[in-house]
């Protein structure tokens, strides 16, 4: 026994080190899927906070491009106006923000909330993005993040008081569900870790006729995703004989290298909607179980 | 100033410019990412102990991991130089200790050609395993050896860039002097 304690002494450099390094490990590989990292709620506040001070100096180099998008998008926005108000009775349009139901039977589905990121990478191969709005201000997992110009950016897969962690598309792991604007054939992109620039489109099959320039929109069959936002454009197109589906690279529309103002979106009815889809296949899986 | 407060200044230094400079570059390859944060720990004293090389290492590396949402993978990584760093040193250090009074490791401590050889080795041991621990989930081995050697590369060239541009008080005041 004394032999041991003594052997112990002798390599006690050697045994913290070992300690310390499965420690690491365990870090490493206990950060599953569901990105739960271990203390991750604090780490994200302490660098939730010095984040921000860093993105007040950050946000002034871009100013003038963010100035020119958020344009763009009052622009289209305001084209939309007149049309509402000429639709229905303007007052009612007015209080559209705050009851779920217009008067033609139109129900809120989406609802968004401005945001400012407050960091953000593309140079890694599973790159997050920070917002400055947490569980305070509503934010939840699952929901949606669109650009300032109304491009998908990522998801929300974790949440501190004050800041939010957003798994942008330029996750290897992240995978939506998308549809082509001209065909309305659905399929899932995908980034393959290369290029912040382009993600990949899979499960589109080769009768489906596709053309450069085809433009790639979220589909109506996200629980996350509102349909109809841009992903990009297809800018490649090839085709895997083992599969018989298309690898079409595309262009993202995002500008991830310097997003700065984005939207988060939620989907109001998305817990329903999950919760009828888990029910559904358990209903089934049980009636199969019983009718064998 | 302490070599304490020295070291913490350094420290934020280091973590600073990683995620604010280096990580925020425009995108230069895919098997290309500049580090230089480890620095920290190869200039750390001769004087820290073993031990403590071996918290000092590991903290730093997870506190860069909390900034990068990688939790656990530079903090294995530093951890391994931090333990290795006192055998290379002690196989690389001058052997007549009599006029041997550094505060840490330098070119001029350790003479141009065995410093190079100090900060190559614990680069590419840093680099090596922190790319094997991120090929274990995503990659082929080409490109974890492409990844390794590039990566390897342009942090050297970083490495002697500091070295040149900042200058170290390296000296410990002596009686003699």
């Amino acid at each position: 026994m004394r032999n041991i304690f003594l052997f112990i002494r002798r390599n006690i450099n050697f045994f913290t080190f070992l300690i310390l390094q499965v420690v690491a490990l365990w870090f490493l590989f206990s950060y599953n899927r569901f990105h739960r990292a271990k203390f991750l709620g604090i780490a994200n506040e302490m660098t939730g906070q010095i984040n921000s001070q860093y993105n007040k100096v950050e946000d002034y180099f871009t100013l003038k491009e963010e100035n020119r998008r958020v344009h763009q998008l009052n622009d289209s926005l305001l084209n939309l106006l007149p049309r509402n108000f000429l639709r229905r009775d303007s007052s009612m349009s007015l209080l559209q923000d705050s009851v779920p139901y217009d008067t033609l039977g139109n129900y809120r589905r989406y609802f968004s909330r401005p945001a400012t990121v407050v960091y953000n990478t593309v140079n890694a191969q599973k790159n997050y993005i920070q917002l400055n709005r947490g569980s305070r201000h509503g934010i939840r997992d699952n929901m949606a993040v669109i650009g300032s110009d109304g491009s998908a950016v990522g998801v929300v897969v974790n949440v501190s008081p004050n800041f939010c962690q957003v798994m942008s598309l330029l996750h290897i792991q992240h995978t939506v569900s998308v549809s082509l604007k001209r065909t309305g054939d659905l399929g899932t992109i995908e980034w393959d870790g290369k290029d912040p620039r382009y993600l990949v489109l899979k499960r589109i099959p080769k009768t489906v006729e596709i053309k450069n320039g085809d433009t790639v929109l979220t589909s109506k069959v996200s629980f996350n995703f509102p349909p109809g936002y841009m992903i990009g454009t297809v800018t490649d197109i090839k085709l895997d004989n083992t599969t018989g589906m298309y690898l079409l690279k595309v262009k993202t529309s995002a500008n991830f290298y310097n997003l700065q103002q984005v939207h988060i979106i939620e989907n109001i009815e998305r817990e329903e909607q999950v919760r009828l889809f888990e029910e559904t296949k358990k209903k089934i899986e049980e009636a199969k179980k019983i009718s064998r | 100033m302490s070599d304490l407060l020295r070291n913490i200044l350094r420290f934020a230094f280091f973590i600073l410019i990683q995620v604010y400079v280096l990580n925020k570059i425009p995108h230069l390859h895919r098997f290309i990412t500049p580090y230089i944060y480890y620095l920290f720990i190869l200039w750390l004293p001769f004087s820290v102990s073993r031990q403590w090389l071996l918290v000092i290492g590991f903290l730093t590396g997870l506190i860069l991991d909390y900034f990068m949402m990688t939790p656990g993978l530079h903090a294995a990584a530093c951890l391994l130089i931090a333990y290795v760093r006192p055998f290379i040193i002690n196989i690389l250090a001058p052997k007549d200790t009599s006029e041997f009074n550094y505060r840490e490791p330098s070119p001029k401590a350790l003479q141009w050609t065995p410093y190079a050889v100090y900060v190559f080795i614990l680069t590419l041991l840093h680099h090596g395993y922190m790319v094997f621990l991120e090929w274990l989930s995503f990659g082929n081995f080409l490109d974890f050896l492409i990844k390794v050697i590039a990566t390897t590369g342009i942090s050297m060239l970083l490495v002697f860039t500091a070295e040149l541009l900042v200058p170290r008080k390296l000296k410990f005041r002596t009686n003699t002097a």
